[in-house]
């Protein structure tokens, strides 16, 4: 119980007022301006918004990969990023699983998901090698231990790299469009799993989509986003229980959150349509 | 790898001739000739198919060089060479002296030195200019300037640059797979999969973690490629070298100056049959070299077998 209450303490992000303008060709484009949200430890958080809103660029800033023009990022009330500091430090704190996955094609799935802890010396090979094993049974990847990613159903390559990624022991999960590409049947299995990894960590996730129904079924909470450039349009709260499965789906409760969140993508997704037509003429 | 295809392809059709369609004792499998069933079970593999290559190659070969003294009609231009049967006899008789194994051992040692080198320095340099766009900078230009010379036009540069004539032939030797390997390794590194750098990054793995972790296996596959070009290039080179510095150490001894020293000596002692037995010795240790690498890639890429 302590330990879970220590665990939930961990993962709060907030996001102040910022905005990232790109300028390669003096040509200013802001791909995120004035954006902020509050993520709650242990929230499962979904930001939805149409392509080229900025969700990448909002994600990259808190991994630490991209800078950030102006504003704050805060984990747990330390500052990531902000004046004086425009990139944070990447770090095991916040692991990102991304787009397509990024598995070592060179490494089996255990040395995969052992890959962390070991180079950050903070297990000896042995020990990770017991905790993959116990994370690998809690996700039904038990059995696949020593074959290489190549070998894997995109499903289960997914599987491992959110494995590989709580190993680490993070207080946030970047999850940038994990399931993109992947057939419905596989989708909604995924959701689930997810899902059931989300009950059993309770550690915050932070997930990129801009499929809505994803976004209703697993978020505690949805942001939307605008056109760009890219701010929160709308945050709605999912008060569904937890465990969710594919029963919520059909319920009425989920129809008008989804009813909601469509509205609000809606009209940002017929902006940027329109945006990108203005852009052809 | 083709012998490694032509064994695969082989056991397959063994295999299948047991399985329960093609067994013999199968209805239809008892009613075939004796000439049938053994065509069915090895006449159509690759291996025999390759076998079939060359006896016609070598029956085409001697048929070709022996027609003057047999009917009176000269070949152009084959009538020329050596019949096979002088050249296997060539083999035994340079067999015994010793000097063809000296020879094809010196060649052997160069070739690997040169490419041994030329890995070591070549990888980490290649990979360097890929992570740091400042050693780019200042490396590549020279490096592009240097890179269409050919490798024997260094040949006198290196007979003065380097104190001993092994040590020239080696280098050149060197610099035939050195360009390969760096630009295979340039090329091959800037094309991974950003992704992996930034999970890496992502997972607390510092830049030299990285450097040795990620990105060196993930360019293992283009240093391969690199690594087999290069193998290929430096048998080519040291011939060469060898001709042009008359055979190194070896040379002045008498003691066989590397196959390359072999065939130009043995052409200007008008020894042709001795000529062949040097080519044909290139083509081998060649072939092996190569196939070498590629076994060792594959031993050291386990995971492009599972792909």
């Amino acid at each position: 119980m302590n330990q879970a209450q220590a665990k939930q303490a961990r993962g709060g992000i907030s996001i102040r007022n910022v905005s990232k303008i790109y300028d390669p060709e003096k040509t200013a484009v802001a791909a995120v301006l004035d954006c902020s949200i509050e993520i709650a430890p242990g929230e499962l958080h979904v930001i939805c918004g149409p392509s080229g809103c900025g969700k990448t660029t909002l994600l990259n800033a808190i991994a630490g990969f991209h800078s950030i023009t102006s504003g704050e990022i805060y984990l747990d009330g330390e500052l990531l990023c902000g004046p004086g500091k425009p990139q944070a430090t990447p770090g095991a704190d916040r692991v990102v699983v991304f787009q397509n996955g990024a598995l070592f094609p060179w490494k089996t799935v255990l040395d995969n998901i052992t890959y962390g802890p070991v180079i950050q010396g903070r297990m000896k090979k042995e020990e990770a090698r017991d905790v993959a094993r116990d994370k690998m049974v809690m996700a039904g990847l038990s059995g696949l231990e020593n074959s290489y990613p190549g070998e894997l159903s995109s499903g289960m390559a997914r599987r491992v790299e959110i494995v590989r990624a709580l190993v680490n022991d993070p207080a946030v999960l970047l999850l940038d469009e994990p399931f993109r590409g992947m057939d419905d049947l596989t989708k909604s299995i995924m959701h689930e799993s997810l899902l059931e990894i989300y009950d059993q960590t309770q550690v915050t996730f932070f997930v990129i989509t801009h499929d809505v129904e994803e976004a209703v079924f697993l978020g505690s909470k949805v942001s939307v986003m605008t056109t760009r450039p890219g701010r929160i349009k709308e945050s709605i709260t999912v008060d569904i229980s937890r465990p969710r499965d594919y029963r919520v789906l059909t319920t009425d409760g989920f129809r008008g959150l989804m009813g909601e969140v469509v509205d609000a993508v809606h009209d940002e997704a017929q902006k940027a349509f329109e945006a990108g037509e203005r852009e052809i003429a | 790898m083709s012998a490694d295809t032509m064994a695969t392809a082989g056991t397959t059709q063994e295999l299948g001739q047991s399985s329960p369609f093609g067994s013999p004792g199968a209805p239809g499998g008892g009613s075939k000739g004796g000439l049938a069933r053994f065509r069915e079970s090895v006449g159509t593999t690759s291996l025999v198919r390759g076998v079939i290559g060359m006896v016609v190659f070598v029956v085409f070969w001697e048929v070709a060089t022996r027609l003057d003294e047999w009917a009176g009609v000269s070949v152009p231009f084959l009538a020329r060479l050596p019949p096979p049967s002088s050249v296997v006899e060539a083999f035994f008789d340079l067999l015994g002296t010793g000097g063809f194994w000296q020879s094809a051992y010196l060649s052997f040692a160069r070739v690997m030195w040169g490419f041994g080198v030329a890995m070591a320095v070549g990888i980490p340099f290649g990979l360097l200019m890929a992570v740091s766009k400042t050693a780019k900078a200042i490396c590549f230009p020279p490096f592009e300037l240097l890179r269409p010379i050919p490798p024997l036009a260094w040949v006198p540069a290196a007979i003065i640059f380097w104190p001993t004539p092994e040590l020239s032939i080696t280098f050149v030797t060197f610099l035939g797979a050195f360009f390969t390997v760096v630009i295979n390794t340039v090329g091959g590194a800037e094309q991974i999969d950003r992704r992996f750098l930034l999970a890496a990054r992502s997972m607390g793995a510092s830049k030299r973690t990285i450097f040795r972790k990620v990105l060196l296996p993930a360019t293992l596959p283009s240093i391969a490629t690199g690594a087999v070009v290069g193998m290929g290039i430096t048998w080519q080179v040291v011939v060469a070298a060898e001709m042009i510095s008359g055979g190194g150490q070896g040379g002045s001894t008498g003691a066989g100056g590397g196959l390359g020293f072999l065939i130009w000596n043995s052409y200007l002692g008008g020894a042709i049959p001795h000529v062949v037995v040097g080519m044909i010795g290139l083509g081998v240790a060649g072939y092996l070299s190569s196939t070498a690498v590629r076994i060792l890639s594959v031993k050291l890429m386990p995971w492009r077998r599972a792909t």
